[in-house]
């Protein structure tokens, strides 16, 4: 086993225990900041896939912007639930039970592929996966069109966001 | 070196562990966490297959990047709709947000 491994072993399991404890906390600031642990470990997992650029926009839009947000948003809305009562409705075990049939159906599936054990081609050294992102972000040929739609749906958003939570008195 | 298939059944479990979320919380902010995960656990499938596939062509990440734009606009949007209801029905219980006019 490579140091490789056991460094993607332990990142994944914190991340499953983080997100196991973001859908059963009882406290919803707890599952909050589960969350970002969660998300920082996906941040990690980005690191060892390369994906450099993915996993510094994973640190400052999810857990800079979006965490933030939901905490914020859990303290706005707080009174009504606080900690008391059940926090998961009473068709639970319908849920946990179609979560582990999704999740053997997708692992049965991955087991039936041919390229499950394909191990990664040696990173090319000199490449700058960075700049070649902002190339193809930016150039006709490549992902113009799909980044241009991006930004107008975040503006959309924006404004829609404003308006609805907008109190009107 | 890790194989893919590490990181599809790593991706796997993060996405039932989010649905699971999504079905069974009571809380609308809760639920919303789930789906944060589920969008996660998609996301480090597209970065495993650019990084398994062929790393020069950049399709993988781009679309990455997209769901991150996606997400942000998702929980602006999603959040702005729970604080809205809570403050004209005062609940965040997703049972009983269930008429369209009030």
């Amino acid at each position: 086993m490579t140091g490789e491994q056991i460094i993607f072993l332990v990142v994944a399991f914190v991340t499953l225990f983080a997100g196991l404890m973001v859908v059963t906390a009882r406290n919803l600031v707890h599952a909050a900041l589960w969350l970002v642990a969660a998300l920082f470990g996906v941040a990690v997992t980005y690191a060892l896939l390369h994906a450099n650029f993915l996993a510094v926009v994973q640190v400052v839009v999810y857990i800079g912007a979006i965490a933030i947000l939901f905490i914020f948003a859990v303290m706005l809305t707080r009174k009504d639930m606080r900690d008391q009562g059940p926090q998961m409705n009473k068709n639970w075990w319908l849920g946990a039970a179609l979560a582990v049939l999704t999740f053997g159906g997708l692992y049965l599936m991955l087991q039936g592929w041919s390229g499950m054990s394909r191990t990664a081609a040696v990173y090319p050294s000199g490449f700058d996966a960075v700049a070649e992102l902002g190339n193809e972000l930016v150039s006709p040929a490549g992902y113009v069109l799909p980044f241009e739609v991006a930004s107008v749906l975040l503006v959309a958003a924006l404004v829609g966001a404003v308006y609805v939570a907008f109190n009107r008195k | 070196m890790v194989p893919l298939s590490w990181y599809l059944i790593f991706a796997a479990a993060l996405f039932s562990i989010g649905m699971f979320g999504v079905l069974s919380r009571r809380n609308a902010i809760a639920i919303l966490l789930g789906v944060e995960l589920m969008l996660n656990a998609v996301n480090i499938n597209l970065a495993a297959f650019w990084r398994y596939g062929n790393v020069l062509h950049m399709a993988g990440q781009v679309f990455a990047v997209i769901v991150f734009a996606v997400a942000a606009a998702e929980v602006a949007v999603g959040l702005a709709l729970v604080i809205s209801v809570y403050r004209r029905r005062n609940t965040v219980i997703a049972d009983e947000i269930d008429l369209m006019k009030w």
